[in-house]
């Protein structure tokens, strides 16, 4: 039914990701769908890597672990940004066109008041793009 | 990555990678090795929905600080503390003037120095980087804030100001073109006239934007070539090393944030007095010049675009209001040129550069000078002034600079704003001039600037005496307003990221506090009285900035000595 998987991952909090990486390998493997894990980072230095280029090849050994860990095909893509805190909402429409994934799975936040400021990302990917979304809490 | 890490079976497990070297971000590039991580000094409060992530202890003291000192001022009392402050700062530009003038053409000098080396032909990001912004979008953004603001307030003021000044302060104690209301023979009046544009280019010029191009540089480079995180303490890593990451760095960082969210607040509280001044001016409002609650609605409202704008993002926020800031400042400048007398403009432009060109030497000559009303009390203010404005505009600057080359940086942030704002001075400062050449006693600006000092109307005064003055006074409030809130949403970007340790993907509630936090402690200080006292206050943190700046001249050079030197990029 699914025929591409993407998963945004934060690899500053990949520690709160387990159930979400856990439901799209499960996915991945029933459907027999790749999965490709999507990362975006800053062009500035940030926790995660010194670099783009660091940040891409920390991603691409996450998707090599995540593969074996669960035995499913995984790719990794990549994306800097000047200001990646706003800009990911787009930059996920764009890596959803770019992969033509069909099943996006994602982490979420409980939700809050500061929704109705800052909607949750996997919300606006919904509605401002053709794939399904899977919001894990 | 570790065999050891590839056969675990849990997702969680922390996707470090062993890395030998750290990689080069595109093409190669000199990375400096240090155990620290961006964000290790971080903690991440929850204040009630909001999660944050703030740098310990920079975030804390900056907003103790800052509430400190609105506090103390306060209990103080505005006028008590205005004098405190403002004696402060006049003492600091008296007395160190010398040093102020001395330091400004170091910079000047190092930046040309670089633009014609072969350090020029590193690219920042890495040999092989591409830019993220078109010249026309990376100008205006860094037009914008730079001094965008500034050009609108004081590009009529300062040119007429030395023109005609009655206070002794013109430049270099040359003659002035018009004594007690009388026209004085032609010949002295162009001189007069030469010498006001010199010195209103020399403010606006080479010094000011090599002040911002140093820091920008500096930060550009050690954050995308060399790894560090994007925050002033960065530069210093050449001299201080792994001390950066400990006290010295704090106190770097915590001057930073206070000059730039004081320099900030304090504008905007003054300028939204000089926005209400000017509406009631254009639309014949009694009592709106002088009014508190008019100045604390515009603060408000341009609190509000800002926090609209931050919410926005820099792509879309900062970047299409320095967008639009650039066409209806064109839009301005077009007119004014078009409607007076356009060749004679155009020849004094030419004109206007040679003074410069020529009057430089003196003009920046650090002693044995008489003009003490001008050297003191412009020339030191300014480069006090500019300084204390440059972690922010560097900062800026430096974020969307990546993918070009030193070379590319130093013409772009240098050499052409300098022929922007002569242009504009020539614009508006020389129509200013031209006006009471014309006019003398019946100019508005005679009497905004001369007759009665109203500083905040001269630019009204000069558009008054063109056709369409409704038309082009509503145009030119509009730019000062959008002008303002494109200030307040790239300052707050600035603070954010310093007080997050060089992070610039904090939560964005972060930025939305900083916006609400400059706007507030503008409209405080507005009410309580005060705004003058932190202005002089923030302009006093030039000092010991110039010297950190002269600092981060070496680290600068010692930091584009050890990057390669790529030619244009080939894939």
């Amino acid at each position: 039914m699914y025929k591409q998987i993407l998963v945004p991952v934060d690899l500053t909090h990949v520690d709160r990701l387990g159930k979400a990486l856990q439901t799209a390998a499960d996915l991945s493997r029933h459907y027999g769908a790749p999965v490709c894990y999507v990362g975006v980072t800053p062009e500035a230095p940030s926790p995660v890597a010194h670099n783009p280029k660091e940040f891409a090849d920390k991603l691409e050994a996450f998707g090599k672990q995540q593969a074996s860990a669960h035995d499913i095909t995984a790719t990794t893509r990549s994306y800097s940004a000047t200001d990646p805190a706003i800009d990911i909402n787009k930059i996920l429409r764009k890596a959803v066109e770019e992969s033509g994934a069909d099943l996006v799975v994602m982490a979420s936040h409980p939700p809050s008041v500061t929704d109705y400021i800052w909607p949750s990302h996997g919300g606006w990917v919904a509605e401002h793009s053709s794939s399904s979304v899977f919001v894990v809490r | 990555m570790t065999n050891e890490n590839e056969n675990k079976p849990d997702p969680g497990a922390d996707p470090e990678v062993d890395t030998e070297a750290l990689p080069e971000p595109e093409g190669a590039s000199d990375i400096i090795e240090t155990d620290y991580e961006v964000g290790q000094d971080n903690i991440t409060p929850q204040i009630g929905p909001l999660g944050l992530d703030i740098h310990n202890p920079v975030f804390g003291i900056s907003a103790a600080v800052v509430i400190v000192f609105v506090v103390a001022v306060l209990a103080v009392g505005g006028e008590t503390s205005a004098a405190f402050f403002g004696d402060l700062r006049g003492y600091l530009t008296s007395t160190f003037d010398w040093f102020f003038i001395i330091a400004g053409n170091i910079f000047v000098l190092v930046c040309l120095g670089i633009l014609v080396s072969p350090l020029g032909k590193v690219r920042i990001g890495g040999a092989e980087a591409t830019p993220d912004y078109s010249y026309a979008g990376w100008f205006a953004m860094l037009f914008a804030a730079g001094m965008g603001i500034g050009l609108m307030f004081f590009g009529v003021l300062e040119p007429v100001y030395y023109f005609a000044t009655p206070w002794g302060d013109q430049p270099l104690s040359r003659d002035i073109g018009i004594v007690d209301g009388e026209l004085v023979d032609p010949a002295t009046m162009e001189a007069a006239r030469l010498t006001a544009m010199a010195a209103t280019i020399y403010h606006w010029g080479l010094h000011p934007w090599a002040i911002y191009a140093i820091v920008a540089l500096s930060l550009a480079l050690f954050a995308y070539n060399k790894g560090l995180p994007l925050t002033v303490r960065s530069i210093f890593y050449p001299i201080l090393g792994e001390r950066i990451w400990g006290w010295p760095g704090h106190v770097i960082d915590i001057l930073a944030v206070f000059a730039t969210l004081f320099g900030l607040a304090t504008s905007l509280g003054l300028g939204a007095g000089q926005a209400a001044s000017g509406i009631g001016f254009v639309f014949g409002i009694e009592g709106m010049g002088g009014s508190v609650t008019a100045a604390v609605v515009l603060i408000a409202v341009i609190t509000m675009l800002a926090l609209i704008s931050v919410l926005r993002g820099l792509d879309g926020g900062v970047k299409k209001l320095s967008e639009i800031n650039m066409v209806l400042a064109g839009v301005l400048l077009l007119f004014v040129v078009l409607v007076g007398p356009t060749m004679l403009l155009v020849t004094q432009f030419f004109s206007n550069l040679g003074a410069y060109a020529t009057e430089i030497f003196a003009l920046s000559n650090p002693v044995g000078r008489e003009d003490d009303g001008f050297r003191q009390g412009w020339t030191a203010f300014y480069w006090a002034w500019w300084i204390s404005w440059s972690p922010f505009v560097g900062m800026f600057i430096a974020r969307v600079s990546r993918g070009r080359t030193v070379r590319e940086f130093i013409t772009c942030v240098l050499v052409i704003p300098t022929i922007v704002s002569a242009i504009w001075m020539t614009a508006f400062g020389g129509t200013g001039i031209n006006q009471i050449i014309e006019l003398a006693t019946e100019s508005g600006v005679y009497n905004y600037v001369v007759a009665a000092y109203v500083p905040e109307l001269s630019l009204f005064g000069m558009l008054a005496d063109l056709p369409l003055a409704a038309i082009t006074s509503t145009l030119a409030i509009i730019l000062v307003i959008v002008f303002f809130v494109t200030s307040s949403d790239s300052g707050s970007l600035v603070i954010d990221t310093i007080t997050a340790g060089g992070k610039i993907n904090a939560p964005v509630s972060q930025r939305v506090f900083w916006v609400i936090f400059e706007g507030l402690v503008a409209a405080v200080l507005l009410i309580g009285g005060g705004l003058a006292a932190l202005q002089a206050a923030s302009v006093s943190t030039g000092l010991p900035f110039a010297v950190v700046l002269l600092l981060a001249c070496y680290a600068l050079i010692r930091g584009l000595m050890s990057e390669p030197r790529g030619d244009s990029p080939t894939t």
